[in-house]
């Protein structure tokens, strides 16, 4: 692969716009400068570690949210599902770790089992997010023209709703269910995505590499996938971590108000619906423990994505 | 800069008329209409009153007919009715504006407020005890869902005062309901507030390290006029940015906190009129959110070449 384009960050305005690929640099060369054991992977694990603490405890909680989701069943005993009218609204005790909602059933097993459905629509929706916002992006820069035209109006129209109000609008249209939750998330992701790879295309389809394996033959898919795609990469890693977080929020937000992940799938954000003003009163351990696994879900992958950032975005560094 | 308004406006033109037809598309996928959601609470569907209820507002016509209609109708000023209340939707949105506009002038003003100061705050005492304690506290409101923030305050209010503040439309003194709307405000002002502080913090860093500074710092310039009168005012740019895009989108935030709070705003009339299908309020106020957010970016756009004289736009 041709070596990245190292561009010069010199934006007169502040140079926080959007626009242009991150700053490439060869990161085994500034790993080894400063002081990495660059020839081994877990050398340089263990050296980013010890530079990003922050970065290595975010990396602990997400790897502890992935655990708790796929191992949920072997943590709890209760099923998350099973309802018991005697012991409604039970406090947190030995047998409920967490207490019991107004139907008795425990929430601590609905909190693991709820890190699955947030796991599967933050991830979901990331990667669909992704999946199209980095092909919109691609097609938009690369073939520029009517569709690039075509492509950017979408795009302002999109970026013109607020993203809850997009998501909301989007899942009442689609009606409730996992898929479509995932779905109505990852619509209001596109525009970002797709801004910052076409911003990249845009500059790296006038790199001499570019223009090298053309004359080489190379078909015009082949370049953007194997050539341009790659070098986007970067930015890329740090706005899709930084959308996990969101997703779990906008998730938790829409299953709220109502129009989230509907029932059977225990989610964080309706046990909060559920449990809204009166329990507030009667039943604080119902809001209070779905809300904590919310915030320390979210905070585990911002942690991880401001480490991610710092890492391979130097340009917007916030540890200077 | 004329050919430049000319094209704003165009964009601007296209873009809500994109947004005009998303919403209405979004709306008429939603499974059932109001008619529908009246006959299913009752338990049976009358097909005729069905079909009587459907005939009166509009909902049998074509679609494009029902589209043109409606956009004819804002063409001549009239939003239509509300399904729910069958009032005229103007009246409905401008009924609940106020207090949403209050909120939300109060949720910009302590994002400036707190934002600002402690982003700067932050950046002079780059990697001090300031600045780790603000980022983990930043970092934390960026993670914090703001209803379940609305929610622990309810529940601190309950124990504390034994009740829960009372939001209603009922007349009140200005400072009574500025010192109610701002516990709300203050809620949605925590997330925004961190943004800011995070890129007032990235922005001044940046600019802290010009050799202008360090000239102002040479011939005497005191640390507060430093900081604030020849760093800040170069850092601006991207905060403004952001503020215009918090500003604007600040109706989604809303959206939620008027729910836990049970605020009668537009935001929770929004989630209300998605619920029972109610198309003109919907499409009434989502078209009236994209126009906000089109003419602050627009706004924001002309202050860069206010506050930077290097930004012209031409072509």
């Amino acid at each position: 692969m041709s070596p990245p384009p190292s561009e010069s960050a010199a934006s007169t305005i502040g140079g926080h716009s959007e626009s242009g690929p991150a700053a490439n640099v060869s990161f085994d060369a500034e790993l080894a400068r400063a002081g990495a054991n660059v020839n081994s992977r877990w050398g340089m694990a263990l050296f980013l570690a010890k530079r990003y603490p922050l970065g290595g405890v975010g990396l602990a909680i997400v790897t502890l949210f992935i655990l708790v989701a796929v191992f949920a069943p072997l943590i709890t005993g209760h099923d998350p599902l099973a309802t018991n009218p005697s012991i409604s609204l039970a406090k947190p005790a030995a047998a409920h770790l967490m207490g019991t909602d107004f139907m008795g059933r425990d929430l601590f097993s609905r909190v693991i089992y709820g890190a699955r459905t947030s796991l599967a629509v933050a991830f979901g929706a990331t990667l669909l997010g992704v999946v199209f916002g980095v092909l919109i992006g691609l097609a938009s820069g690369y073939l520029g023209g009517w569709v690039d035209l075509t492509t950017q109006r979408v795009i302002d129209m999109l970026q013109a709703l607020p993203t809850l109000i997009l998501a909301m609008a989007m899942a009442a249209a689609l009606g409730p269910s996992l898929t479509n939750t995932i779905i109505a998330i990852a619509i209001p992701k596109l525009p970002s995505i797709a801004r910052v790879i076409r911003a990249s295309t845009l500059s790296l389809r006038e790199m001499p590499f570019v223009e090298a394996a053309r004359a080489m033959g190379m078909s015009e898919m082949r370049i953007a996938l194997r050539h341009i795609l790659p070098n986007t990469l970067a930015p890329l890693i740090v706005l899709a971590t930084a959308g996990l977080g969101s997703a779990i929020l906008v998730e938790a937000s829409l299953s709220f108000l109502g129009l989230g992940v509907p029932e059977p799938h225990p989610s964080w954000g309706r046990m909060l619906s559920e449990s809204a003003a009166e329990y507030v009163r009667t039943a604080p351990w119902l809001v209070i423990f779905p809300g904590l696994a919310i915030t320390f879900a979210v905070f585990g992958t911002n942690l991880l994505g401001d480490a991610l950032r710092d890492i391979l975005d130097p340009r917007q560094r916030t540890s200077n | 800069m004329g050919a430049y308004l000319v094209r704003r406006t165009v964009l601007f033109f296209v873009t809500v008329l994109g947004v005009s037809i998303l919403i209405f598309g979004l709306m008429r996928i939603v499974p059932g209409n109001i008619a529908d959601i009246l006959f299913e609470s009752s338990g049976f569907i009358d097909q005729v009153q069905k079909a009587k209820i459907e005939a009166e507002l509009g909902l049998d016509k074509p679609l494009l007919q029902q589209y043109l209609s409606w956009i004819g109708g804002l063409a001549k000023g009239d939003f239509g009715f509300s399904y729910m209340s069958e009032r005229p939707a103007t009246a409905e949105i401008l009924a609940r504006l106020p207090v949403t506009l209050k909120l939300g002038g109060l949720t910009l003003f302590f994002t400036v407020l707190f934002g600002i100061p402690l982003g700067v705050w932050s950046a002079v005492k780059q990697n001090g005890f300031v600045d780790n304690t603000l980022r983990v506290v930043t970092l934390s409101a960026l993670s914090l869902p703001s209803f379940w923030c609305g929610l622990l305050v309810l529940m601190f209010a309950v124990h504390v005062f034994g009740t829960i503040p009372i939001y209603s439309n009922e007349p009140r003194g200005v400072w009574q309901e500025l010192a109610l709307l701002s516990i709300p405000a203050l809620v949605v002002g925590f997330r925004s507030s961190a943004l800011i502080v995070r890129l007032t913090r990235s922005s001044m860093l940046e600019v802290m390290r010009q050799d202008y500074i360090r000239t102002a710092r040479a011939k005497g310039a005191s640390e507060s006029s430093i900081n604030y009168h020849h760093a800040l005012k170069n850092a601006i740019l991207p905060i403004i940015t952001l503020l215009g895009i918090e500003a604007s989108h600040l109706l989604g935030g809303l959206v939620v906190i008027e729910t836990v709070f049970n605020i009668p705003g537009l935001g929770r009339y929004l989630v209300e009129a998605i619920r029972w299908r109610d198309y003109p309020i919907v499409q009434n106020l989502v078209l009236f959110s994209a126009f906000a957010v089109v003419i602050t970016n627009f706004i924001v756009d002309m202050l860069y070449a206010v506050i930077d004289p290097r930004i012209k736009y031409s072509d």
